[in-house]
């Protein structure tokens, strides 16, 4: 226990916010709070990916007048991996939030039970 | 290089380029080139299977670098006759339902539908060919991006809802997904799938937990997107309704593209005896043999007919996960065999059944459907087709893929291959029930007032008579189409 | 054999016997029996009986829908309720559940920040120690995106024009769309701030350094922390700013719908075309020259910087369309 958070400190706090974005996309009816716990489940991932490429004692990974030890740098991979993560975050959140708006302009209550239930309640 | 080896980065570049084109064109130029691509596309992947007779597969640089520094593709027989089919499935598919499309989509938002369509094509493609997971996420994201963009494109209020809970549900399967794919980077430290391949295999012993975490995250990931049972809640809505055209995109291609990199990354990146190993085939068995009881028997409660047919690929889903869990090559052939078989199916399916509510007055119940198939002959006999060729009778592509799963279960011998044969057997008798009760529904004698009929144009009649040949073709003579499969998954790894 | 047949009168056995010995007497017998018709019970006697049979119907209808009755009324009160604490309950446990299962997971990872990951291998050492020679771009992170992982990023940028279209096809509002211009929700709490003259003067001073400081990040995306994507991010928000300080009408006469989706189509084309011809001469083994200039300098790094510039216009455009299309149902 005492390890996990001593060696894998950024990588348990990701875990642990992933658990709350999904707790939170998962428990809540309200249409709002569950597209905010999903953006805090792409956060959670993107900083385990972002943290895996930090290296003790490293600059970060932008050429230094004079620093070309490649052995000076920290690893730039996953920075842009999660540099696309992101973008693709905000698409999505765009999105889903468009859909809400119509949706509430449509039924007036962001309550995704309820969407449901008169949704269906208009086809009959 | 030969010049039809590029045709797998032709077919990715040109169905972006052209959906960046449907974006500024007026409609009628949109809808022309959304038709007019996948043709295309599927001409210059038919091109390159017949070239890989002579040819070994090949791989694609994407950029002066060679693999793990760049990007790149990986092109085999495998991947171009499924890029060739799933390409005709969009072209019949676009055809067939564009008519409806024109009536049913808001005028000024037709040409963004083709972006769209364009871009799950290009998805597809994409994923069949890359030999890079992290280039597989992103094209994930865009495929789930434009099926998103495909239910809601009706804008009607059952659209809206299937399309918020599609995506809320995909995109949780996109972020385990990516956690994955970011947990396999850190014990490896590569992204391209040969190069992870050649890092997993330098530890011997079982599979490391790490290793399991990757492909559990994964498969679930890939299983919500995919609709397998648990997580299937999204796609009775999703499917049923959008406008034909969509659905049958949606159930027959952007299924197909998860699946297949599901199995890449299983056969290339981890090797089967790693999924054996672990226990996750046992588990993704069960499931899917508990899915396509379920997605059955929720399909036969159903009295709108698209929702009979989305429960229904629910279970088609479920037979191919199935066909996966045995982790043999001969069941992988009949697991992409079986997703061929019901890509050209379900949108037959999905299609014919517009068809047929267009001579029944707009409804899709029971009740109104009754004498569809006498007043419009050609729907009636194309849902009748992918009804048989679903329920798995002979000269059907659904017959061979149920025998070729079987010879794959008898060859693994063991319980599972039992419990394989008694689950077919038992589909076939629940798809019976709901299929062939719907196909003599459409032949009863039908109300005594006609009801309004709408016309259904050439496009579609044609699109539909050529569906109806593939399926035959499937069933018929398609033994050298399974030699190519099966050469393609020994070529695969 | 039994004579079994001879007690039914109507049997054929029957029937030909007494032909045989009466003679066609058995059919005039049958005649005048047709004639005089069974005794119908009583009218009282039959509507007593369908009295009873219906009242019987009737009790057993509202038993029944009674039961469904109170059933609903279970399932709508306290079953719902039941209901959704049981769905409550199994997610907490699901939840606790895997992220126990990937704090597991995450303990027996190669530990973080060590020079021996398996993440820090030849991979990473070439982008950093031959990035500047073989992309001219300073910034590793940049080569690495618009050069040796290129097609990711062109991906990436798809996914951005997948949104907007997406949204597009949800929140525009087109001239001829039948309900009218119905404005948005979100313009009926406040709408324009155009008036607001505190907002206006700050956005006098604050927007031109916003707009300086995103075009110098794109620029620099090379040599220094920035990029088309952040850089496109700070012009879309200084966008944005102006939009609400200068006057939404007078912004829209200057960004109209038109002018941006070929701004975005334009650069996408450009993004994509220039990509494939990097794509396909690399592949093909086609030897391809583009001038890498002094690294640290703004004209440098080949390709990235015109690519950057492209996609800081595609992000920016994005970024401010998304906001007008939420306000005010396009550009």
């Amino acid at each position: 226990m005492a390890a996990l958070f001593s060696d894998h400190l950024y990588e348990a706090a990701a875990m642990l916010l992933f658990g709350v974005g999904f707790t939170t996309l998962l428990l809540n009816r309200n249409l709002l709070k569950k597209i905010i716990g999903l953006n805090v489940m792409d956060t959670a991932v993107y900083l385990f990916l972002a943290s895996m490429g930090y290296i003790e004692g490293r600059f970060p990974p932008i050429l230094r007048e004079g620093v070309t030890d490649a052995s000076a740098y920290v690893n730039p991979v996953p920075a842009g991996l999660v540099l696309t993560g992101i973008v693709v975050s905000v698409s999505v959140t765009a999105l889903l939030l468009a859909l809400t708006v119509r949706l509430y302009e449509r039924f007036r209550t962001l309550n995704i039970d309820e969407i449901v239930l008169l949704a269906r309640k208009g086809e009959k | 290089m030969a010049p039809v080896q590029n045709v797998p980065f032709v077919s990715i570049l040109l169905c972006m380029v052209c959906a960046l084109l449907c974006a500024v064109l007026p409609g009628k130029a949109a809808r022309f080139l959304a038709r007019a691509v996948p043709g295309l596309i599927c001409l210059g992947n038919l091109a390159l299977t017949f070239a890989f007779r002579d040819l070994e597969p090949f791989h694609y640089p994407m950029g002066h670098f060679p693999a793990p520094w760049g990007n790149e593709l990986r092109a085999g027989p495998l991947e171009a006759v499924c890029s060739a089919a799933l390409a005709l499935t969009a072209f019949l598919s676009l055809n067939a339902g564009m008519r409806k499309v024109r009536q049913q989509i808001p005028e000024r938002k037709q040409n963004l539908f083709c972006v769209v369509t364009l871009m799950t094509l290009c998805a597809v493609c994409a994923l069949l060919y890359t030999n890079d997971l992290f280039t597989g996420y992103v094209f994930i994201e865009i495929s789930t991006l434009s099926a998103a963009a495909l239910i809601f494109s009706r804008q009607d209020d059952r659209s809206l809802a299937a399309s918020l809970r599609y995506l809320v549900m995909n995109l949780t399967g996109s972020g385990l997904c990516l956690m994955g794919i970011s947990m396999l980077y850190g014990i490896t430290g590569q992204l391209n799938m040969e190069s992870i391949r050649q890092s997993l295999a330098a530890a011997e012993g079982p599979p490391s937990l790490p290793l399991r975490a990757v492909m559990v995250l994964l498969t679930v990931g890939l299983s919500i997107k995919c609709g397998l049972f648990p997580f299937h809640e999204w796609l009775p809505d999703a499917y049923a309704y959008s406008t034909p055209a969509s659905s049958a995109l949606l159930s027959s291609v952007v299924s197909k593209g998860y699946l297949f990199l599901l199995i890449k990354f299983y056969m290339r990146c981890v090797g089967l005896e790693a999924v054996r190993a672990s226990g996750l085939a046992t588990a993704l068995s069960s499931l899917a043999g508990l899915g396509l009881l379920i997605g059955s028997l929720h399909a036969i409660r159903q009295w709108d007919l698209r929702r009979m047919i989305s429960y229904s690929s629910v279970a088609q889903i479920s037979f191919v996960f199935l066909a996966v869990g045995l982790c043999t090559p001969e069941a992988m052939t009949a697991a992409v065999f079986h997703m061929l078989v019901h890509a050209f199916g379900k949108s037959m399916l999905f299609l014919s059944a517009s068809g047929l509510s267009d001579v029944s007055g707009g409804r899709f119940d029971a009740d109104s459907l009754q004498g569809a198939g006498k007043r419009h002959f050609a729907a009636g006999a194309a849902f009748t087709l992918g009804a048989v060729s679903m329920t798995g009778v002979p000269l059907l592509g659904g017959f061979l893929s149920k025998i070729y799963l079987s010879q794959a279960a008898i060859a693994t011998s063991g319980p599972l291959s039992a419990a394989v044969l008694l689950l077919l057997a038992l589909s076939t008798f629940l798809n019976t029930l709901y299929f062939l009760h719907a196909v003599v529904g459409i032949y009863r004698p039908g109300p005594l007032e006609t009801p309004p009929r709408r016309a259904t144009g050439a496009g579609y009649l044609v699109s539909l008579c050529l569906m109806m040949a593939v399926n035959l073709y499937l069933g018929t003579a398609s033994a050298s189409l399974y030699s190519t499969l099966l050469r393609g998954i020994s070529l695969f790894a | 054999m039994p004579k079994i047949n001879d007690r039914y009168p109507a049997s054929a056995h029957k029937r030909v016997s007494d032909w045989l010995t009466n003679g066609f007497t058995g059919l005039d017998r049958e005649m005048t029996q047709a004639e005089t018709p069974p005794a119908a019970p009583s009218a009282e006697a039959a509507g007593q009986a369908e009295d009873a049979f219906q009242e019987k119907a009737r009790r057993d209808r509202e038993r029944e829908s009674d039961l469904y009755a109170r059933l609903h009324h279970w399932s709508v009160t306290r079953g719902e309720r039941q209901a959704r604490l049981l769905y409550r309950f199994l997610a907490v446990i699901v939840c606790g559940g895997i992220v126990f299962f990937l704090l597991r997971t995450v303990s027996a990872l190669p530990a973080l920040g060590r020079v021996d990951a398996p993440v820090n291998n030849e991979v990473s050492y070439r982008y950093i120690s031959r990035g500047p020679e073989e992309t001219g771009a300073v910034n590793f992170v940049s080569g690495m995106i618009l050069d040796y992982r290129a097609f990711d990023t062109l991906g990436e940028s798809s996914v951005l024009f997948l949104a907007s279209c997406a949204v597009m096809m949800l929140l525009r509002l087109d001239r001829d769309d039948a309900k009218g211009p119905v404005p948005s929700p979100l313009s009926l709490t406040g709408g324009d701030l155009h008036g607001d003259d505190i907002l206006r003067a700050s956005s006098l001073v604050l927007f031109p350094v916003i707009a300086l400081f995103g075009a110098a990040v794109v620029l620099n995306g090379h040599s220094s922390p920035g990029g088309g994507f952040a850089g496109g991010a700070i012009l879309g928000g200084a966008l944005m700013l102006l939009s609400n300080a200068a006057g939404e009408e007078r912004v829209s006469r200057l960004i109209t719908e038109r002018r941006a989706s070929l701004a975005i189509f334009t650069a996408l084309l450009f993004y994509a075309g220039a990509k494939s011809v990097v794509f396909y001469t690399g592949a093909n083994g086609i030897p391809l020259d583009i001038p890498l200039g002094e690294p640290f300098s703004i004209l440098s790094a080949g390709l990235i910087l015109p690519l950057d510039m492209c996609v800081g216009l595609i992000v920016a455009l994005t970024m401010y369309g998304f906001y007008r299309l939420f306000t005010k149902g396009g550009y």
